[in-house]
């Protein structure tokens, strides 16, 4: 019983965790190579979603909304970049900060204008509805599993973009050195456009998978954008490698949240351990993140870059 | 600039100087702090536009006068909703503060504007300290003290023999008071007791928990987005069938239209419902539906007679704003039509009234609704009006 439990909490940890990285993965390029502080990207993952939500009524399918929603965000965040944040990657982050969290409140206003304040829901289809034995005694959601497998396979699929192409050495050296990176005769304007737009339909995906789990809703970006924040902390800004485990880490950690009460039940007073361990729970990986602050100031995983 | 324009402008300034005070004393000014962005705000709105309704209802006018009301976002945050109310005290120089979703940030609010010497009239939140120790002249709710509607569930349950129940709220003032509303009526001991960030979106890693400590029964208190979550969540996880779920304040007019099928059949416990037969709800029910679209909600209802019981108020002292007093031993008696039918005040300021079961059920259009099963307390008083010290 507590193995099989324990199990099925790594499974939903991991599967917080791959959502976190889907985010993580665009926020951390974004800034580790153009610099930016992007407030925002929480609100392309809502995009993201209402625009899965909005296509998956329209035309009853599942997947064909997945196909369409992910390119519409892909533009939704390649003309935030040409309009609003192309002026801001010589200014200081506070700047950025400021005018991020502008287009943070444009496009929870947007959404509530164009579908509502009320949440949009959206019913699984029946073959993702199910549940799938993973182990003896052990069944799990069919779409939380689905979404692991995604987001893992998502990893790899960077992991060889990022290690193995041409776009990918453009982004390492980008997150190196921008100053030769440009002298090099690199078209660096095109570079962050294409990175920043494929950041935000990662974010997108993440958001159109997390549609049928949560509500649908305006201001559900920022959410999640705290905890995304901690993991690229966490993981060293502008690694994608560290934005995958730092994720995961969080991930785990902020899910095994959940036995810290009966935890501290055994050492402590029940009424003790009742007041302390919620409170306890919601700091875990706020704890985590300031120990590898304390041990690596880098992050986990740090870039090379100056 | 010459000497005429010069004795112009002054007489103008003095004319305006003079004129100010009068003004300001012929207008009644209302604060109204809610949650109005985020995932909050689809409550904020509601009570908004019921706030918007009664004042539609009352001809525009508040007690005979002139009324301006001033909304406030308070993003969920005790801080930013005590600013607003600093705010609202020195800058609007309002007569009343209203409103107020969240019983943390009442608790921040509530002592700012009744410190100040202005009336404080909530419209939600009734955190049990406000009932007790802290109650204040100033302070007056339309809704409920928090320990009061899971009180209802609580009694309910245990007269129906549910024994095992699992308990699951969000950590925050209201969680704890509606937890230990439960247990002081359901008397049992609970299986489990846990307690969630408040916001918190993913329910997973609690409801794997829940479903190892297996449980006979499930009360949750998930108010909000928080409902939708949970609810849709708890369906998800094929848990809905196994293990019966029982709630307060989360399955209502803003989850059900959200989350349908996933809710029908689900029991709740409150105050009020549109279905209850009197003619003020009725009216507000159908002019609500008319003017918004879609069925209200009790945050509604509360801002709502929030409204009307401010109206009684300077009804009563004949506008004369300055007459605190006055106003205070005029809402003591709750002299409005309220869309719960009558009810009295207790000594603490919170409403002596019934509570209802209430079960979600496929309307006669189709649509989910809440309808009233049965009643399970009459003329109900909050368990902490004896720690309050004020005497009328």
């Amino acid at each position: 019983m507590t193995v099989l439990l324990i199990v099925e909490q790594v499974l939903n940890g991991l599967q917080y965790g791959v959502m976190l990285f889907l985010m993580a993965a665009g926020l951390t390029l974004v800034f580790g190579i153009m610099n930016l502080v992007n407030l925002a990207h929480g609100s392309l993952y809502m995009v993201g979603a209402y625009l899965a939500t909005f296509f998956y009524t329209q035309t009853g399918s599942f997947l064909l909304a997945a196909l369409l929603a992910l390119p519409a965000t892909l533009v939704v965040g390649i003309v935030v970049e040409l309009v609003a944040l192309r002026t801001l990657y010589e200014r200081d982050h506070l700047d950025q900060v400021l005018a991020t969290f502008g287009l943070i409140l444009f496009f929870n206003e947007l959404v509530a204008i164009v579908w509502g304040r009320s949440a949009l829901y959206t019913t699984l289809p029946a073959w993702l509805s199910g549940h799938v034995v993973v182990l003896p005694g052990l069944r799990y959601s069919v779409y939380r599993a689905l979404v692991i497998l995604v987001g893992l396979a998502v990893a790899i699929l960077l992991w060889l973009v990022v290690s193995r192409t041409r776009l990918g050495m453009l982004i390492r050296a980008g997150a190196s050195n921008r100053t030769m990176l440009s002298a090099l005769g690199v078209n660096v304007t095109l570079l962050y456009t294409v990175v920043f737009g494929f950041g935000a339909a990662l974010a997108g995906l993440a958001g159109l998978m997390a549609g049928p789990i949560y509500a649908v809703q305006t201001g559900m970006g920022e959410q999640i954008l705290i905890q995304v924040f901690v993991v690229i902390v966490i993981g060293g800004i502008g690694s994608i490698r560290g934005a995958l485990v730092g994720a995961i880490l969080v991930g785990m950690v902020d899910t095994f949240g959940v036995f810290v009460k009966p935890m501290l039940g055994t050492v402590l007073s029940p009424v003790a351990a009742d007041s302390a361990g919620p409170a306890i729970a919601s700091m875990l990986i706020y704890l985590l993140m300031a120990v590898v602050l304390a041990l690596r100031p880098q992050g986990l995983f740090p870039t090379r870059a100056s | 600039m010459t000497r005429i324009m010069r004795v112009a402008l002054l007489g103008v300034l003095a004319v305006v100087l003079a004129a100010g005070p009068a003004l300001a004393q012929e207008k009644v000014k209302i604060g109204f702090i809610t949650s109005l962005s985020g995932p909050a705000g689809i409550i904020g709105e509601h009570m908004k536009n019921s706030v918007e309704l009664a004042l539609d209802h009352l001809g525009r006018k508040v007690g005979g006068l002139d009324v301006e009301v001033i909304y406030g976002d308070d993003q969920r945050k005790p801080d930013v909703g005590k600013q607003l109310a600093d705010e609202m005290l020195k800058k609007h120089k309002v007569h009343f503060v209203s409103g107020i979703i969240w019983s943390n940030v009442m608790l921040a609010v509530a002592p700012t504007v009744t410190s100040a010497g202005t009336l404080m009239i909530g419209t939600n939140a009734g955190p049990h300290q406000l009932a007790g120790k802290m109650c204040n002249e100033l302070y007056f709710t339309t809704s409920w003290q928090n320990d009061q509607t899971p009180e209802a569930m609580g009694k309910y349950m245990r007269d129906q023999g549910i024994t095992d129940v699992y308990a699951m709220a969000p950590n925050y003032a209201a969680g704890k008071d509606m937890i230990s509303g439960f247990k002081r009526y359901f008397e049992a001991k609970l299986v489990g007791e846990v307690y969630t960030k408040l916001g918190q979106q993913d329910y997973q890693a609690e409801i794997s928990q829940l479903r190892a400590a297996n449980p006979k029964a499930v009360f949750v208190f998930y108010p909000g987005d928080m409902g939708i979550q949970f609810l849709k969540q708890y369906a998800q996880s094929g848990l809905r069938e196994q293990i019966p779920l029982y709630s307060v304040y989360t399955v209502d007019e803003i989850s059900l239209p959200v989350v349908k099928e996933a809710a029908l059949g689900q029991w709740e416990t409150r105050y009020w419902s549109p279905d209850l037969k009197n003619a003020a709800n009725q009216k507000y029910v159908s002019d609500y539906k008319k003017k918004y679209g879609k069925m209200p909600v009790f945050y509604g209802a509360q801002s709502y007679d929030g409204i009307m019981l401010i109206d009684s108020a300077v009804r009563a002292v004949k506008g004369d704003l300055s007459n605190t007093k006055g106003m205070v031993a005029a809402m003591r008696k709750a002299d409005y039509k309220s869309t719960r039918g009558t009810y009295t005040y207790n000594v603490n300021h919170h409403p002596i009234q019934n509570f209802y079961l209430l079960r979600a059920v496929k309307g006669a259009g189709g649509q989910l609704e809440m309808q009233i099963q049965k009643t399970v307390f009459e003329n109900h008083k909050d368990a902490y009006y004896k720690e309050c010290g004020m005497k009328w």
